[in-house]
């Protein structure tokens, strides 16, 4: 997923080739993450999709069923995985991980700390932003979850910058090698404020803690914990609001003889007339539904001492 | 292409670390923090360099060597007040924790009487060489109404008091984080109104990573340019295309504390040249490379000797220093926003860049993003930031009808902070309405994939 191997970069005269990740986008709310092997198909309402049709056309490219229907295949990226991973747990989307990278300062050759993994859709976007010589280190108490996680970070080509370990942070801490070594730590935790004693341990001075809690109650309590040696002690939602843009034919109401009381012909003329004026406009309104909540975002920084 | 692509994997770790680096050095640049945010200003550490408080100027010499997240306050000595760093270990702020007080402001007379201690009396204390501290314990002795407030309020008079007479600067680290939010809280204007919500969701849709060719139209002072050059950390390259024959400036890009190997990975091109077919373009690079030299808006990273930069121009507060001053003289490392080399801009031809973010509020996005889009390689995405929504929306659906990128989608993210404290937990009363508009999406292959 990342252009660390040149070879897989992408570029004018990069092919899809065996073994590649595809995201194959149906609609803007349909898609799925594919591994391309040559003898294998894919199935979906539009038809059957043969893999070996797809070797050696660039990524970006249409491919077609049997029946004609076309797809694209788009090389993946951190945020198209969010929207095709398999949810093992509720995941971060685009908004909060975003925030999340940018206030957690995370740059190429940090060293960050996560806990839970869950479905690894924050970790993906934090091994991009740490790559190519920093590391994720992340951990889950649940085993099949972090077998799973290592798994999709093996399809996805992360696997060398991400490091999933098993243990539960919240009865045992983080593990005491990285004591000194973060540059950042994200917890997601039921009970994050458990955590932060030992999430202060492992943060370089000046580092940066986020912790994300669904619930007010949960950032009350974490906040409380953090005083003793943080500052700059901080908490946020964000949202997005998406618009749906139209191309909306609204008349004028003195061309289509609504308000001018005219003659049938003079109506008739109006109505053509309006077309070719173009009562055609594109416009654009906010989607009429939307997420309302993810969770609460706390970010704190370790006293300097 | 393999001969630019390859890192000195050495000095691009040396780059990480020293824009990583958590402790100031001697000509670094950081983000002077007074009173809790009521005040920031960029300064570049020397032992000549100063910051104006109240009335009264600092040196700056004390900052040089502190961690990053250091407090200082002013102190009083010999020689005059001067700034020293807050023992973290005495910090500890005792917060009111009582909330079933029984205290209310219903006694409260607004005269103008509640306290004693007149203006000479306090200077009369500091000629005397009492630290601010012990002002504002002496103000809040000689206030009449201060026993009946309520343990909140109480708080908040001191605090009031502190700012004023205890000044706090904090040493902030120079990121896009902090420079993005100090100019949107002081100078929106200069980065068009541009959020650091909506400049991280930017960089996010436009997979900004290490090892990757990222092109910018940045119109917003550089902070585009510098945010992407953060990600990138030295591996990969950053062009700034521009229109016509003069670079658009990357002011803001000084503001970070990037290594010479970092600045020579942010490089412009104007967009013609970008655009053109090979053999042309060799001259017309020349010719730009030339053009560009004698031009003030390639800047410099730094400048030791130079004072402070102050953000604050028409400055309603007390800051008098020069501002936007650094020295523009050409320096001997290399610089931020040189003219991309021939070899680099032929490798961007051969295989597109991965990806592109406009942030250009003076420029039609339709009208430009047609003819960028082709630069980039089959499967990029794109961002375009905008303040106003019909643009981007007729930008959308052009875009759509031309089949040129799917995925495509506008978005506004809403961000509100909260005050979080024992009882107290509400949104903050002020917030940004406003953050502006993004639309995204990914190129796909034309007819001839």
């Amino acid at each position: 997923m990342l252009p660390t191997d040149e070879t897989k970069q992408l570029s004018f005269n990069r092919r899809i080739a065996e073994g590649d990740l595809v995201i194959v986008y149906e609609r803007h709310d349909t898609m799925k993450a594919v591994k391309v092997i040559a003898g294998s198909v894919l199935q979906n309402r539009f038809g059957v999709y043969k893999h070996s049709e797809w070797i050696g056309k660039p990524f970006g490219s249409k491919a077609l069923s049997n029946k004609g229907r076309f797809i694209y295949l788009l090389a993946p990226t951190p945020e198209l995985w969010t929207l095709v991973l398999n949810h093992r747990t509720q995941i971060l989307y685009i908004a909060d991980i975003s925030l999340v990278v940018m206030y957690l300062e995370l740059v190429p050759g940090c060293v960050v700390l996560e806990s839970g993994t869950g479905s690894g859709s924050l970790s993906t976007s934090l091994a991009r932003a740490v790559a190519p010589s920093g590391h994720v280190y992340t951990f889950d108490f649940h085993e099949e979850r972090a077998a799973s996680a290592r798994e999709d970070f093996e399809k996805t080509g992360l696997s060398n910058l991400v490091t999933v370990g098993v243990r539960d942070i919240q009865g045992e801490g983080f593990p005491d090698e990285f004591i000194g070594l973060a540059d950042s730590v994200f917890l997601d935790l039921p009970q994050p404020w458990l955590a932060i004693p030992s999430a202060e341990k492992m943060l370089k001075q000046d580092g940066v803690l986020c912790s994300f809690s669904p619930c007010i109650e949960q950032v009350q309590r974490s906040c409380e914990v953090l005083r003793s040696s943080f500052t700059d002690i901080r908490t946020f939602e964000i949202l997005l609001r998406s618009y749906d843009v139209r191309e909306v034919n609204i008349k004028d109401s003195n061309e289509d003889g609504l308000v001018v009381s005219g003659s049938r012909k003079r109506r008739q003329f109006s109505q053509e007339d309006a077309e070719e004026n173009s009562g055609h406009q594109v416009l654009a309104r906010p989607s009429p539904e939307a997420r309302g909540h993810t969770g609460y975002l706390t970010f704190a920084r370790l006293k300097c001492l | 292409m393999s001969a630019i692509a390859r890192d000195d994997a050495a000095s691009a770790a040396e780059a990480v670390a020293v824009h990583n680096a958590r402790v100031t050095w001697e000509g670094c640049s950081v983000l002077l923090d007074i009173n809790d945010g009521d005040r920031l200003v960029f300064c570049r550490l020397s032992p000549a360099a100063t910051v104006k408080i109240g009335n009264n100027n600092y040196s700056l010499r004390p900052l040089i060597g502190c961690p990053f997240g250091s407090l200082f306050q002013v102190d009083s000595g010999a020689d005059g007040p001067f700034l020293s760093r807050v023992d973290p270990s005495s910090q500890g702020k005792e917060v009111p924790d009582s909330i079933d007080e029984s205290k209310d402001n219903r006694a409260l007379v607004d005269n103008n009487k509640a306290q004693t201690l007149t203006g000479e009396d306090i200077n009369a204390m500091r000629s005397q060489g009492a630290t601010g501290d012990e002002i504002v314990e002496a103000l809040i002795a000689n206030s009449a109404t201060f026993e009946n407030k309520t343990s909140f309020s109480q708080e908040k008079y001191r605090l009031k008091k502190q700012k004023k007479y205890a000044p706090k600067i904090l040493v902030r680290r120079p990121f896009t984080r902090s420079i993005c939010e100090a100019y949107f809280k002081k100078y929106p204007h200069r980065i068009g109104f541009l959020r650091v919500d909506t400049l991280s969701l930017l960089l996010s849709m436009a997979n900004v990573t290490a090892n990757s060719n990222i092109l910018v139209v940045d119109t917003l002072s550089g902070i585009l340019t510098g945010a992407v050059a953060e990600r990138l950390g030295g591996h990969g390259h950053v062009c700034s295309a521009y229109m016509g024959g003069t670079p658009y400036s990357l002011d803001i890009v000084r503001m970070f504390n990037f290594s010479s190997e970092i600045c020579k990975r942010i490089v412009s091109c104007s967009i013609s040249d970008l655009s053109t077919t090979d053999t042309a373009n060799s001259e017309n690079n020349g010719k730009h490379v030339a053009a560009t030299e004698s031009q003030p808006m390639t800047l410099q990273p730094s400048d030791m000797e130079d004072v402070t930069v102050s953000l604050e121009k028409e400055t309603s507060y007390n800051l008098t220093e020069t501002n936007g001053s650094f020295n523009l003289k050409p320096c001997k490392s290399s610089k931020a926003g040189e003219p991309a080399s021939a070899e680099v801009v032929r490798m961007w031809k051969e295989s597109g860049f991965s990806s592109l973010i406009i942030g250009a509020p003076d420029i039609d996005p339709w009208s430009i993003i047609k003819g960028l889009l082709p630069l980039l390689s089959h499967s990029a995405p794109f961002a375009i930031y905008h303040q106003y929504l019909q643009p981007l929306a007729t930008c959308m659906h052009n875009i759509q009808q031309e089949k040129l990128a799917i995925g495509l989608q506008i978005n506004e993210p809403w961000l509100r902070e909260f005050q979080v404290l024992p009882a107290r937990t509400h949104p903050h009363m002020q917030m940004s309405a406003f953050g502006g508009y993004i639309l995204s999406g990914t190129k796909i292959c034309g007819s001839a994939g």
